[in-house]
């Protein structure tokens, strides 16, 4: 292996980890902070990648000059979507089921099987095409053996500047302050006059939100269809699980590490083989660290 | 088949003839209803969802009274099926008759290997196929292959007291290397075909309508002992002993017990169940799949139990009966649609009957005395 | 007494409710006996779950075939009525609905499968109960059943014929990449034979699951390879991660030659024309070819489901199996398999890839193999056609 390749392949993990980061940050907060497991978080990505194909569409038909910046668009519009459509989830049903999450896995579980019936029914049965905007195409040369593809320097940057802003969302405003009081303490914070029941609505739709982002922004990645979700949602569920809840930091790490295995394996072994042995070794490493390799606290249940 | 929360003589007795009632209400509607008004199409249905049923009976067992949800069920329910489709298979290859498959093994020159091996290159029986040709291997292997994982894996992990979500999403990992790997391997597994196109069980052809019955007949008659086996283990001192496990683990620790050996055992059984269940599954569809493995049938065996309800056994019976079933008339009458009711019943039962219908024939039958004065 | 006689009411009344909740030899309102002057056909595709992307065009196509031979008349004066059912993705679901198509329904011939496993699952159905499947996808080969009629290529119909053309035309070192599955894993398997037979090199070969979407490690081999020619045996919606993939690494049918074998005109509209334009595929059929009976067909499927919808090769061979099916039984004046599958030995079809016929024994056609490059439009531009290749489904190697 030459250097051009190293640094190629270093890049190839660096942009899998930040894949996984914008994936996982959703998921992370709501199963961390909530305790929910949210398994239609697939189906929300796809939502949010559909939300960006009627963006292009909307551009191409009715302001075809402006259609360069069509993308930008389509992400904060899958973020709003995705967010307003997870607050009324959490209303209508996810509340209900806040005692009993391994209920909560399953309902979203029916939930995930209607969204992909209403996509393939109302949308297309088939994939859709969601055109990237030109200045996303192409790579950028560094040196005449290494080039970087655009679309992923743009999921990096995207991905650094989610996961700052949500972390100094939920550290630096009022509205974090309450997340994490009710998180930390609920009936505590009811007394001191923090409306639980709209801090629990508005985290859970965060996390929907979070993950329309990253649906909107794999558009330019990958195909955009009915069973979209079903190729994120495993690979969601064991950064968060792998990371360990309850830190958002053991998260992003753990993004990195599987990142890093999956970049390195898949050069050395077939593709199946790098998959099947990265599943393995979380088990192996869930063995020793039960609650996940970052966890904070001892165990909860 | 109720938790006894507060068991006075009477209920108990009650209880108890409530549960007899309805075990042989079960076996009467399994061994002579069904066979007298169905088909031998519908009949083939229903025996097919019945060995699903064996997989909703284990998960009863283990979520139901020992709290944990697994979701790798469909990993058992694998082995079972593929151990089965193993020796079917090799039976079928030794006296391989029908063209296709002549046509095969003349091709390769490779008479007396699965067809699947052959056109993977795969020259030699790999070692751990051989001990497939002996049905009794085949059927040991079944009932002690699949618990043993099963203890093994839920010891090391209740062990180290991984539990709730951790140890759902274990599982569910482990459904998922599970299917990648038996992919994967297509040379000695089959790969995403499967293995497929048996001719003969022990000699006797698979499709007559008689052998049919008889599979019908023992499924059914496996089915029955299997609930009756969970219900003793229920009602044995282990039973309780893990109810409370489930309530409060760190009182029974503290009481000097070992939590993860009860629920590693139960997690055991449950496994074994599951693996009687595939192995007939195998015999009544005529293939072992790996989308039998994967996730989505793991999840969706947990909502047969969810539906018949997690803490009856015979509840998780009809939870299988049922939304196979409704599954099948959904898909042959309203095509488009039947995915959206699978879906609306896992959110339906989740919220508003969380102990399905047995429960809600619990209630009923609560109000009706309590009506009674 | 009166507490004995309440419980008595509750279990015999809870029974008939359990009884009731299980209806299971329930009317089936589609098995209604035929009438004497129809006959029925199954349609066996999956409509729900991850393949139905692929599937549920290709029951288009079918339901088109048969709406234009009710339009003139039939088979044999019968008119045709289709029923559909769905496999659902799933191997055994598709196992039980085919023993429903064949067991209640007593269709004559059944149109479907997609997937290899789907066609394994049901094989054995239809040789014990003595069904007719006519299966419209291209595949690895390696099967000939009495009861089933391969319309689409086997694989030493496209991939030899490929290879041949590229490493005459393109270069000796290649890359192959596919899905980790039985179709890619032989179609590769063929594709090394004849490259070693040829004296080309192989400097790559890699498998993904189905399904992957991350292909960037595969992207850096290829380049660190620097093959002349990448040969693409990924299938499904893998395809678009693939393509899109590729073209942002800078990777394009402009300064490689990539040739596909599953990649057909239905996927590009998934994966958006500008990806794969100027890439090479290689089908039996494509939309854009020249004749009479291509327009027609193309012109129709556009009528019926709406101008912007396209075909591609597995639609075509589930369009011309309907019309192979109705030919036979007039040959054979019989719905009955047997006869129908004799009176298919040799059948010719002006088809819209042209006249094709079934091979004398071995169930198959008699194909073209086409080699072609996407246009902007995501249209083919034909570039080779090779003779009619005789159907091998056990090739030599």
């Amino acid at each position: 292996m030459n250097l051009d390749m190293m640094a190629m392949q270093a890049f190839t993990g660096l942009s899998i980890f930040t894949i996984l980061t914008l994936m996982a940050l959703g998921l992370a907060i709501v199963f961390g902070l909530m305790g929910v497991i949210n398994m239609a978080h697939g189906e929300l990505m796809a939502m949010g990648a559909y939300t960006t194909y009627f963006t292009s569409l909307f551009f191409a038909k009715f302001l075809p000059g402006l259609f360069g910046i069509y993308f930008l668009v389509g992400i904060v519009l899958a973020f709003f979507v995705t967010f307003a459509f997870g607050w009324i989830l959490e209303r209508g049903l996810i509340r209900f089921l806040y005692k009993r999450p391994l209920d909560t896995m399953l309902a979203t579980w029916g939930l995930s099987l209607i969204l992909q019936q209403l996509y393939r029914q109302f949308i297309n049965a088939k994939e859709v095409e969601v055109t990237t905007v030109s200045w996303l195409k192409g790579a950028w040369q560094v040196t005449e053996g290494v080039s970087l593809p655009l679309s992923r320097l743009f999921i990096i940057g995207l991905a650094v500047v989610t996961a700052i802003a949500v972390y100094m969302f939920l550290y630096r405003t009022r509205w974090g302050l309450r997340i994490r009081a009710v998180t930390q303490n609920r009936p505590m914070a009811g007394a001191a006059g923090i409306n639980t029941e709209r801090v629990d609505a508005f985290t859970f739709a965060l996390g929907c939100g979070l993950a329309g982002i990253a649906g909107s922004s794999f558009t330019m990645l990958a195909s955009t269809g009915p069973t979209t979700g079903q190729a994120y949602i495993v690979d969601t569920f064991i950064v968060v699980v792998f990371g360990g809840v309850e830190s958002l930091l053991g998260t992003i790490a753990s993004a990195f590490m599987i990142g890093q295995m999956q970049s390195w394996f898949e050069y050395s072994m077939s593709g199946s083989m790098a998959r099947a042995s990265i599943l393995l070794l979380v088990i192996v490493v869930l063995y020793f660290r039960p609650n996940g390799l970052f966890a904070t606290k001892v165990r909860r249940a | 088949m109720t938790t006894p929360a507060t068991s006075t003589p009477a209920t108990n007795i009650r209880s108890n003839l409530w549960g007899v009632g309805s075990y042989l209400l079960l076996a009467l509607l399994l061994l002579v209803v069904f066979p007298l008004a169905m088909d031998v199409f519908r009949l083939g249905l229903a025996a097919k969802y019945m060995s699903l049923a064996f997989c909703a009976v284990g998960i009863v067992l283990v979520w139901g009274y020992g709290g944990i949800l697994s979701l790798g069920q469909g990993v058992f329910f694998g082995l079972g099926s593929y151990f089965m489709a193993m020796f079917l298979k090799l039976e079928a290859a030794a006296n391989a008759d029908s063209s296709s498959g002549t046509a095969l093994s003349a091709f390769f020159g490779t008479a007396g290997l699965p067809d699947f091996m052959a056109w993977n290159s795969v020259e030699v029986l790999p070692w751990w196929w051989e001990p497939f040709h002996h049905v009794s291997f085949t059927i040991l292997a079944i009932l002690i292959g699949p618990p043993l994982v099963a203890f093994i894996l839920g010891y090391v992990n209740f062990r180290k007291r991984v539990g709730g979500v951790y140890f759902s999403i274990v599982t569910l990992a482990l459904s998922a290397i599970m299917a990648i790997v038996i992919i994967g391997q297509q040379g000695y597994t089959g790969g995403v075909n499967g293995i497929t196109d048996f001719k003969t069980f022990l000699g006797m052809d698979l499709d007559n309508e008689r052998a049919k019955f008889v599979m019908y007949f023992i499924t059914a008659g496996l089915l029955l002992l299997c609930v009756a086996a969970g219900a003793f283990i229920l009602r044995s001192r282990l039973g309780r002993v893990l109810v409370a496990i489930r309530d409060r683990e760190d009182r029974v620790r503290f009481s000097g017990y070992d939590p993860a050996m009860f629920k590693a055992f139960i997690f055991a059984v449950a496994a074994m169940f599951s693996a009687i269940g595939g192995a007939m599954f195998t015999i009544q569809v005529g293939l072992a799949s790996p989308s039998l493995v994967g996730i989505v049938p793991s999840v969706e065996m947990v909502i047969y139990a969810a539906v018949g309800g997690r803490l009856s056994l015979i509840g998780a019976v009809y939870g299988a009966l049922l939304v196979g079933w409704a599954k099948t008339f959904f898909s042959e009458n309203f095509v488009e649609y039947w995915f959206y009711f699978i879906g609306v019943l896992f959110v339906v039962v989740v919220m508003f009957l969380p102990t399905g219908l047995a429960g809600l024939l619990d209630k009923v039958r609560t109000r009706m005395r309590r009506a009674e004065g | 007494m009166s507490n004995f006689n309440r419980r008595q009411f509750i279990k015999t009344s809870s029974a008939i409710a359990a009884a009731s909740a299980l209806p299971f030899p329930m009317i089936n309102i589609r098995t209604a006996g035929a009438q004497a002057n129809t006959v029925k056909v199954g349609i066996l595709h999956s409509l729900t779950g991850t393949i139905a992307i692929a599937e549920k065009s290709v029951v288009d196509a079918e339901q088109l075939a048969i709406e234009e031979l009710n339009k003139a008349g039939g088979v044999s004066g019968h008119k045709i009525e289709a029923v559909v059912e769905d496999g659902a993705s799933d191997w055994p679901t598709f196992a039980e609905k085919a023993r429903k198509l064949i067991e209640k329904d007593k269709v004559a011939a059944v149109f479907g499968c997609y997937t290899s496993a789907s066609r394994k699952a049901v094989l054995p159905v239809f040789e014990k109960s003595k069904g007719l499947l006519y299966y419209p996808t291209y595949y690895e080969g390696l099967e000939q059943s009495p009861n089933i009629m391969y319309t689409a290529q086997e694989a030493s119909q496209s991939v030899i014929a490929a290879m041949d053309w590229l490493m005459k035309n393109k270069g000796k070192t290649f890359y192959m990449i596919g899905s980790d599955y039985i179709w890619p894993r032989t179609t590769i398997k063929i594709a090394k034979a004849v490259l070693a037979k040829g004296g080309g090199k192989l400097v790559g070969e890699d498998y993904y699951p189905l399904g992957h979407i991350e292909f960037s490690s595969a992207i850096n081999k290829i380049k660190g390879a620097k093959p002349d020619v990448i040969l693409n045996c990924v299938v499904g919606g893998s395809n678009v991660a693939f393509f899109k993939q590729l073209t942002a690494a800078g990777i394009t049918g402009k300064n490689q030659t990539v040739l596909s074998l599953a990649v057909s005109e239905e996927e590009v509209s998934g994966i958006g024309a500008d990806n794969t334009v100027d890439t090479l595929t290689c089908m039996g059929y494509f939309q854009s070819l020249k004749n009479p009976a291509n327009e027609k067909f193309v012109k129709s499927f556009k009528a019926k489901y709406g101008a912007n919808r396209g075909v591609g090769d597995t639609l075509e061979c589930g369009y011309i199996s309907v019309h192979l099916w109705k030919m036979a039984a007039e040959k054979a004046k019989s719905f009955d398999v047997e006869k129908v599958v004799a009176a298919s030995s040799n059948l010719e079809i002006d088809a819209p890839e042209g006249k094709v016929k079934f091979h004398a024994a071995n169930h198959h056609l008699w194909k073209h193999a086409r080699i072609g490059t996407f246009q902007p439009d995501g249209q083919v531009n034909m570039i080779y056609e090779s003779p009619l290749i005789e159907p091998n489904p056990f090739p030599k190697l």
